[in-house]
């Protein structure tokens, strides 16, 4: 087992909350090595504070996350994180953001170079190697990123809504981009997103949370060969559950309730800036 | 279009230079109440020939100005950037320096002349505390709000890609802050000469500096002199700050 999750559950506790917002309540989840898992769920469910809570930028409130079967002490060793906003180092060209976890191992210059010459080939991003992130648009910004976590050869991959802010058209090449990298090194890879074609197109198993606090709600697994034809009856058959169980989630009639009161200090602090 | 800016920039000062000199010559501004340019100019001339007092030519009233800044200056940056981004790090550190610093800050660079006779005698020294004094709070500050400004994603991400504290420090930190702290220089450096001079007015007597020459003109009743000082003095400081310019766009090439 590659990622192990046992009674996850997060509060934020802020000083300056008019009160504590649960954000994850009780998740379990186990994704097995090279399993490519999504999660998909409504806005400010807890997605990235799970993410984050696995790559341990973030302490739990309550449960644990074993990562190879234990806990570790420091967990972002071990996975890789490709952030929602693409995080690039700005005052780094491509290539020294695509070597940068060499260079934090000491890996000579002249060696890391070539390896990061290697991924900017494999992602198709040669030729901007010397260019700044602002120089480059952003499909080629997320596929930086991408490369930037994978060439220090994490066990786990998670990826917080990678695609989010790209057009469609470079969006569908990037997922099949990632599809073949992640075919070729059986990584694990923990992936959210808010489309549920791009979940249906790129997992095996689809997790849905709730709203928050965010726990599991739906637990599906995808059946499908790859390369998938998101036209095909199948599809739509995943795609049919999927919306029904999203739909559900916006209709709660608790929720609607409930949503004026957790307005909090955090998400208003948010809404100012 | 750069060079049309810079052909703007140029003639705009240059047109009201003649204007002045035009009304110099008029006699709408007196030469009792103003020198004209031309006079400030021969004076500058004198300034550099003979030097004022004689033999203390200009150029090293300059240099003696210029050292004095320089020592306060290196000064303030080394102990202002680490500390501001000591600072910015640690809210620890933060919570516990900012009370001092908020109160050391207000007080005028001049006050500390007393103190820094008391202390280091009249001399360079005395003179490189109160520059130091001038520069360090503007670098320090601007520091420490680059520091905090960095973004904690870019924090996150580093950790993420295996880099331990000391790494965040010196790849992340600092050249995040990096343009925050070019502008802190930069104020720092401004403020420097600005405190330079006046010290030299008051407290600082080594025969030679650009404030002390001003007052030398001042006692022995020369106006031109004191223009042509004052004009020294201006063109140095814009100087300086151009220097510093030229290395914030070769450190920022990646922000432009
Ligand atoms: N540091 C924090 N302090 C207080 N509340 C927080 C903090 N971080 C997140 N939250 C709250 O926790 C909830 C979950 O946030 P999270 O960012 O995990 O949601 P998300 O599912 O990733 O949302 P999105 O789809 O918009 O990215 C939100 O209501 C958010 O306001
Ligand atoms: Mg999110």
């Amino acid at each position: 087992m590659s990622l192990e999750i046992k009674n996850l559950s997060k509060t934020f506790e802020e000083q300056d909350a008019v009160q504590p917002i649960p954000a994850l309540q009780n998740i379990t989840l186990s994704v097995n090595q090279g399993q490519f898992l999504s999660v998909i769920g409504p806005s400010g469910c807890g997605k990235t504070t799970l993410l984050r809570i696995i790559a341990g930028l973030e302490k739990a409130s309550a449960g644990t996350v074993l990562i190879n079967g234990a806990l570790p002490e420091r967990p972002w060793e071990h996975v890789g994180f490709v952030f929602q906003e693409y995080a690039l180092f700005p005052w780094r060209t491509v290539i020294d953001n695509i070597a940068f976890g060499l260079e934090m191992k000491h890996m000579s210059k002249k060696e890391r170079y070539t390896k990061a010459r290697e991924y900017c080939k494999q992602f198709g991003i040669d030729g901007f190697e010397y260019c700044y992130p602002r120089e480059i648009s952003g499909g080629m910004r997320q596929r930086v990123a991408i490369a930037r976590t994978l060439i220090n050869d994490p066990t786990i991959v998670l990826m917080d809504e990678p695609f989010g802010a790209l057009d469609s058209q470079t969006r569908s090449q990037l997922q099949t981009f990632l599809l073949q990298i992640w075919q070729r090194s059986q990584k694990t890879v923990l992936f959210i997103t808010h489309s549920i074609d791009e979940a249906i197109f790129l997992s095996q198993h689809i997790i849905g949370l709730t709203r928050r606090p965010g726990s599991i709600g739906l637990s599906l697994p995808v059946d499908l060969a790859y390369p998938r034809d998101i036209t095909s009856d199948e599809f739509n058959r995943y795609r049919r559950e999927i919306i029904r169980f999203l739909n559900a989630q916006q209709n709660d009639e608790e929720y609607s309730s409930k949503a004026s009161k957790i307005v909090t200090w955090y998400e208003y602090k948010r809404a100012l800036c | 279009m750069t060079a049309r800016r810079m052909k703007r920039s140029f003639l705009f000062p240059v047109g009201l230079l003649i204007l002045w000199q035009l009304c110099s010559v008029l006699g709408i501004l007196p030469r009792s109440v103003i020198p004209s340019p031309v006079h400030i100019i021969a004076a500058l001339y004198e300034l550099l020939a003979e030097g004022l007092p004689r033999g203390s030519t200009l150029n090293m009233h300059c240099l003696y100005s210029l050292l004095r800044v320089a020592c306060g200056f290196m000064l303030a940056a080394s102990v202002g950037v680490p500390l501001g981004i000591l600072c910015g790090w640690s809210r620890t550190v933060r919570d516990m320096l900012t009370p001092i610093i908020e109160t050391l800050r207000p007080i005028p660079p001049l006050a500390w002349i007393p103190l820094a006779i008391l202390w280091f005698g009249i001399g360079l020294t005395s003179a490189t505390f109160i520059i130091f004094l001038g520069c360090f709070f503007p670098i320090l500050l601007n520091t420490i709000s680059g520091v905090v400004s960095v973004e904690p994603i870019l924090i996150n991400a580093a950790r993420t890609l295996g880099a331990s504290d000391r790494q965040i420090f010196l790849h992340v930190l600092l050249p995040g802050a990096t343009p925050a702290i070019y502008t802190g220089l930069r104020i720092g450096l401004g403020i420097g000469w600005m405190t330079l001079v006046a010290a030299e007015f008051t407290g600082v007597k080594s025969g030679y500096g650009l404030g002390y020459m001003i007052m030398t003109a001042r006692d022995i009743q020369r106006p031109d002199l004191v223009l042509a000082g004052m004009a020294v003095i201006g063109l140095t400081g814009f100087l300086l700050d151009c220097i510093v310019r030229l290395f914030e766009a070769r450190a920022l090439r990646w922000r432009s």
